[in-house]
């Protein structure tokens, strides 16, 4: 992966390039400002860090002019939980766009800086906020079609396989028989994103809305029982031509269970040794405080555009890529 | 020899997978916005010549193995073993049937090749691309034939068979590419 510096000074994406995309951008304030939708540029440099094991920040140090102590402060992989605070304080609707950083994330389809549109609608579920996410990236790609289907009807139409019902040895099997995996692994999610990274993901063409996620992959979304008695996940992802471009859920509001689920983070961090990192408290006292029942998604900005300029490598599409930068 | 773990691989790195050495062709990232982070790569067996993907883990590490491909000149056959020389050690190799393969139909003696060695015994050879080689046997050539149309087979010095237009005769040298098995021009 080519992750270390390049000399060269041109950018790496072509100025028309840039203008596009900075008409995509004006588009998208001009969306949420028709629907009075407030834009927040909430802190991007935090005292706290991501939970989710799978997503590691990137560290900066702050030092005080004079002092030598050192505080590790965390560039936020997502506006979220600042968010989410600003719900609770009465923000109303809000978006945020703006820049956010992945540690170790490099790829034509990764930047470990990347440009992040994340919104809240107070009083919409997931299924509501899906519509308006279609109405958003149909302003930008208009000739797109998108359909929705569930993580199990996804995994039955493609594998022939129940992703909430097979055991791990099921679901271990089936990868080995189409993908060379030879590692163990217990953690039957693994072998669900496996199969959907490596086997589904190339097949979906146009747009395609899954929701209905697993419950052990609900991150910060409600879990509920569908019509199969199922727990599942109130999140919803889109994918474009194979891309995973947006993430979504109906909030989780429950205090006591934000709570658990950072500390049920932490201790899988801890299991994998993954680097452990403060957790956003102060999340769990703005839930206590009171979150409005809402529906938030983030999107990937740069590859909206990448879809939109029918350019390949993220590196087209932004200024400066990361070995650039 | 040294490990490497995931996040060092990059095309062209040379590793030890059940057994036999491999190099790298093809270095993916996978990573679903929250789940974790795969790389899918493109091995090529460096034995047996088999292309495919195998995918790890994010905090997987392999072993690297012992192999770098070096110029060497081709000495001769013994009908069992083709035998090179370092140009600048002049230390000799033998390479066997099945490190040298097909490359054996371009062998001709005093040309330079890359052999490929694996803890310092020959595992392949790869022929310069051109290669300039006698015609030993072919159909009489037909007058009035120089510019386009048809073409027949010649047998060459080393015994590979190529297709050539019909003016070539037996005792030409011709220019073949190596890596297509093609008729290039008259050397």
């Amino acid at each position: 992966m080519s992750a270390a510096p390049d000399h060269h000074w041109e950018p790496t994406a072509s100025i028309e390039h840039l203008r596009r995309r900075a008409a995509i951008l004006s588009s998208i304030r001009d969306f949420f400002a028709a629907r009075q939708v407030m834009e927040v540029d909430t802190q991007i440099l935090s005292h706290c860090a991501v939970s989710d094991p799978f997503i590691d920040s990137i560290e900066a140090n702050f030092n005080l002019i004079g002092s030598d102590q050192m505080q590790s402060l965390y560039l936020q992989t997502s506006p979220e939980f600042a968010m989410k605070r600003l719900l609770a304080a009465g923000a109303g609707s809000i978006y945020q766009l703006g820049k956010v950083f992945r540690n170790g994330e490099v790829s034509p389809r990764h930047n470990p800086e990347f440009t992040m549109l994340e919104w809240y609608r107070i009083g919409f579920d997931h299924w509501q906020l899906m519509n308006e996410v279609e109405a958003l990236v149909l302003s930008v790609l208009p000739d797109l079609t998108i359909r929705r289907i569930s993580y199990r009807d996804l995994f039955l139409n493609h594998l022939d396989i129940d992703p909430h019902q097979a055991s791990v040895a099921q679901l271990s099997r089936l990868c080995r028989a189409h993908i060379d995996a030879p590692f163990e692994d217990d953690d039957p999610d693994t072998w669900r994103n496996l199969l959907m990274s490596h086997l589904i993901e190339p097949a979906l063409e146009e747009g395609v809305f899954v929701y209905g996620f697993p419950a052990s992959q609900a991150a910060l979304a409600r879990v509920e029982r569908d019509e199969t008695g199922i727990e599942v996940a109130t999140r919803f992802e889109l994918f474009v031509d194979g891309l995973e471009l947006a993430n979504g859920y109906y909030e989780l509001t429950d205090a006591a269970e934000q709570a658990r689920r950072l500390a049920a983070d932490q201790q899988q961090r801890e299991r994998l040794q993954l680097p452990q990192r403060p957790t956003e408290q102060r999340l769990v006292a703005a839930l206590q405080q009171g979150l409005p029942e809402c529906a938030g998604v983030a999107l990937g900005v740069d590859r909206l555009v990448m879809l939109a300029l029918g350019a390949s490598d993220i590196a087209q599409v932004i200024p400066f890529a990361f070995n650039r930068a | 020899m040294a490990t490497y773990s995931s996040n060092q691989f990059k095309n062209g790195l040379k590793v030890m997978l059940d057994g036999d050495p491999c190099s790298m062709v093809d270095v993916e990232f996978v990573k679903p916005g929250k789940g974790q982070a795969f790389t899918r790569v493109r091995l090529r067996n460096l034995i047996s010549g088999r292309v495919w993907e195998r995918t790890f883990k994010s905090n997987e590490s392999i072993e690297g193995a012992d192999v770098m491909d070096q110029d060497m000149e081709y000495l001769y056959s013994d009908g069992e073993m083709w035998h090179f020389m370092d140009p600048n050690s002049f230390e000799q190799f033998a390479a066997d049937k099945a490190a040298i393969g097909d490359s054996a139909k371009w062998m001709k003696e005093g040309d330079k090749c890359i052999i490929t060695l694996w803890n310092n015994n020959p595992i392949s050879v790869t022929p310069p691309n051109f290669v300039e080689l006698e015609v030993v046997e072919t159909d009489p050539g037909l007058k009035g034939d120089t510019a386009q149309g048809g073409s027949k087979p010649a047998t060459l010095s080393t015994g590979a068979v190529v297709r050539v237009p019909l003016f070539i005769e037996r005792g030409q040298k011709l220019k073949i590419d190596t890596r297509t098995g093609e008729y290039v021009s008259r050397a």
